[in-house]
């Protein structure tokens, strides 16, 4: 017999077997998700859960597609959350520190209380990639917040209202378009293949006979 | 976590590990190649597929479960709705919401047309989002469009459609500096070059990587540019039927709120399709790798009018899937993982191919060694070592955190440290190799029905390498865009008709089907029958 638990989805008791993540036991109480559940597996941040274990007192936040659930769990989704979202032009800001101020001037509200981290789904240093985007440091609060999949649980939690994610989008933006140094062998490629240098090999690709290209397919040699 | 038995077998991988790691295992010939797929690959599993009774793909063959859906009842049948008075008009209507969908909303925004896109969950659910390994693009001096060229049609089995291969690898480099220009971040060194490896069946090392969130760094960015330009998105909504005019061209689509149900009637000059893959078809059981909304949806709708497919009998079954622990049973292993050096291991410890070889060529290798008695056994089926512990030996400590924290996320969410023991793995269902048929410029058969992505068949052939469908996203997305505004400049849409929903459904009566489901499928069903 399958070990099952008991979990408590939005307070109504349901036992589910103990080897479900919490978003499969959803659909084992009956449910059919429509919202709260893209990916199914870490990336999207469309199945962010808070929840508190029975008996305990700290309020918990994950991913119900990747997190198994236990004993007690009492939980609800947050399959939407009103983050602020500012229209900008890529092309026209600049990575200064003038630009956080315009678009999100919320992070200088900051009180420095860590809740942001303390709910990060994806265990990241949330109030540390603020602070480095208060500073205009946006190289490092782009490495600090890279594997934010976007659910929004520190914001749910901020007293000064700061729509987290979103400030770190326009960090990786500005990091990776003007931060980050520009590639030098790519710039030549597209140059080259716009000036009709590297038509005629593969045009002479297209031509060979099936013979021929399997022929040359099977043979070609293969970098180490 | 792992069981006993699993550990017993871990001690022999370990004990061979620093000898594994320093050989480099032979390459397999093209006969060897070809006798491994034809007893081993699930594409050659004759009585898993059935043939076409109807559509323009008639007497051709494709996965049961393909022919069922493109066989079933419209959403509409019995129902047809006013389409009198649309509830949106547009340009160029875009059904999707992944990384083909977003380029090509961005490109058509850019000509100076009116976008829309619709999406059934929300933009950036999409199987985009999940990609992990990379992209490619010859960009490398040692490398060239030629060479990659060959490596992608050879992959594919000398089955693509050579213009849109090159199309593919041509425009490559240009859109790598599109997305760097858009702000996405590249894996590079100090000086700016591109920190690129190898992917199974690659000549040159041309993958670029954002660490093992590739996709969801270009999918975010392209999301956030798609709202910075204020396309409008409807999402929670799906099309269910396309729309054309009196002339036969495609002149828009019959929508439906996921939540409350109501119907919508969106009209438009132009369509692109930009639904995506098919993994949650589950195709002979199989898990997959792909998102919620992974259903062939834009195959049944383009079908219905008359688009023909290509390729629809082959899948690529992707070598590691997660086998073990069963919360994650079918989740994607990234490729670069064997691309930074972790091998694969039989339970005895033995390295039993070159673990680069290409997704079908390595699929049903292991499989094989599944079944010549070589496997390791899990509670809920089996699989092989990937021995990733072999990523740091070869390439100092810190690596795995450094270039795949997703995997190393992944597996720690159940105790187990990927940088210290192996994982289990088995393939898992992961990308439709082919799609409905489209010209260069996107454009199927039918007038003003643009498809793009994984829903497209052709680029491909029938093996699709590493690294090739966020380029086929970021390339085909932008070209159906391009050619999609281009189109809509000049289209006067006529009246509105539904009819090919009734004359599809006298064929599948003159067929003799009597369907008992309706298509598109929309979102796959895992809810326990609580009352059976």
């Amino acid at each position: 017999m399958e070990q099952m638990v008991n979990v408590f989805i939005m307070g109504k008791q349901y036992k589910v077997p103990a080897s479900l993540t919490i978003m499969k036991a959803f659909e084992y109480a009956g449910y059919k998700l429509i919202r709260g559940c893209g990916c199914r597996n870490g990336f999207c941040g469309a199945c962010a859960t808070v929840y508190r274990i029975k008996g305990d007192r700290e309020l918990k936040v994950c991913l119900a597609c990747s997190t198994q659930v236990e004993e007690g769990m009492c939980l609800t989704q947050l399959p939407f959350y009103p983050l602020i979202k500012e229209i900008y032009n890529i092309e026209e800001v600049k990575p200064t520190e003038q630009v956080m101020m315009q678009l999100y001037p919320e992070i200088y509200a900051c009180i420095g209380c860590n809740s942001c981290t303390n709910s990060c789904t994806q265990e990241l240093n949330v109030m540390q990639y603020i602070a480095y985007a208060q500073r205009g440091e946006y190289e490092k609060c782009a490495e600090e917040s890279f594997d934010c999949v976007m659910c929004g649980c520190c914001s749910t939690r901020c007293p000064a209202g700061i729509s987290h994610p979103q400030v770190a989008m326009l960090a990786r933006r500005l990091n990776g378009k003007y931060i980050a140094p520009a590639c030098g062998h790519l710039a030549d490629r597209v140059e080259e293949i716009a000036s009709g240098k590297c038509e005629a090999a593969i045009r002479a690709n297209m031509a060979l006979s099936d013979a021929e290209i399997r022929e040359m397919y099977n043979n070609r040699e293969i970098e180490k | 976590m792992y069981t006993e038995e699993m550990l017993e077998s871990i001690k022999l991988v370990e004990a061979a590990r620093e000898a594994n790691a320093a050989m480099e295992p032979r390459r397999m010939t093209a006969e060897e190649k070809e006798q491994v797929l034809k007893e081993n690959h699930p594409d050659y599993r004759e009585d898993q597929f059935d043939v076409l009774s109807v559509g323009p793909n008639k007497g051709e063959k494709a996965p049961k479960e393909l022919v069922k859906l493109l066989q079933s009842d419209s959403r509409l049948k019995d129902n047809l709705p006013d389409l009198s008075c649309p509830d949106y008009e547009t340009d160029v209507l875009i059904i999707g919401g992944g990384g083909a969908g977003a380029s090509a909303a961005i490109e058509a925004d850019e000509a100076g047309q009116k976008v829309m896109m619709v999406t059934k969950l929300r933009i950036g659910d999409a199987n985009t989002m999940m990609a992990e390994g990379g992209i490619q693009a010859a960009d490398k001096p040692n490398d060239s469009p030629a060479q990659h060229f060959l490596d992608a049609y050879g992959g594919g089995h000398f089955a693509a459609d050579k213009e849109l291969v090159y199309k593919l690898v041509t425009e490559a480099p240009d859109c790598i500096q599109w997305l760097n220009k858009l702000g996405v971040e590249f894996d590079k060194d100090k000086d700016g070059n591109m920190i690129t490896t190898h992917g199974g069946g690659t000549s040159r090392k041309r993958m670029h990587a954002a660490k093992d969130y590739s996709g969801a760094e270009i999918m975010r960015t392209l999301r956030d540019e798609v709202l910075n330009r204020q396309i409008p998105v409807i999402d929670f909504t799906s099309a269910i039927e396309l729309i054309l005019d009196d002339k036969g061209h495609c002149a828009g689509a019959v929508l439906q709120n996921m939540e409350t149900g109501e119907i919508l009637i969106a009209k438009a000059k132009v369509v692109v399709i930009a639904t995506g893959g098919a993994g949650r078809m589950h195709y002979q059981g199989f898990p997959t790798s792909n998102h919620y909304g992974a259903t062939a949806d834009g195959l049944v709708l383009a079908y219905r009018v008359g688009a023909p497919l290509r390729e629809q009998y082959t899948l690529q079954y992707h070598p590691t899937g997660a086998a073990f622990p069963e919360q994650i049973f079918g989740a994607l292993v990234t490729e670069k993982v064997r691309s930074l050096g972790a091998k694969l291991v039989n339970v005895k410890g033995e390295v039993f191919m070159n673990p680069l070889e290409t997704r079908d060529v390595t699929a049903a290798t292991v499989i094989r060694e599944c079944r010549r008695g070589n496997q390791v056994n899990t509670p809920g089926g089996q699989g092989v070592w990937l021995d990733t512990p072999m990523i740091d030996l070869k390439n100092g400590e810190g690596t795995i955190e450094k270039r795949i924290p997703a995997m190393l996320r992944m597996f720690g969410k159940y105790g187990i440290d990927i940088r210290k023991q192996p994982i289990i793995i088995y393939p898992t269902l992961h990308y439709q190799n082919g799609g409905v048929k489209v010209g260069t410029d996107s454009q199927t058969c039918v007038e003003n029905l643009f498809v793009a992505g994984e829903a497209a068949g052709g680029v491909h052939g029938e093996n699709r390498l590493m690294g090739n469908s966020l380029l086929d996203v970021i390339v085909f997305g932008r070209n159906a865009g391009k050619y999609a505004a281009a189109k809509a400049k000049d289209v006067v849409v006529g009246k509105l008709t539904l009819d090919h929903v009734a004359k599809f459904e006298k064929e599948l009566e003159e067929a003799g089907i009597t369907p008992d489901t309706v298509s598109p499928m929309l979102l796959p069903d895992y809810t326990r029958k609580v009352n059976d």
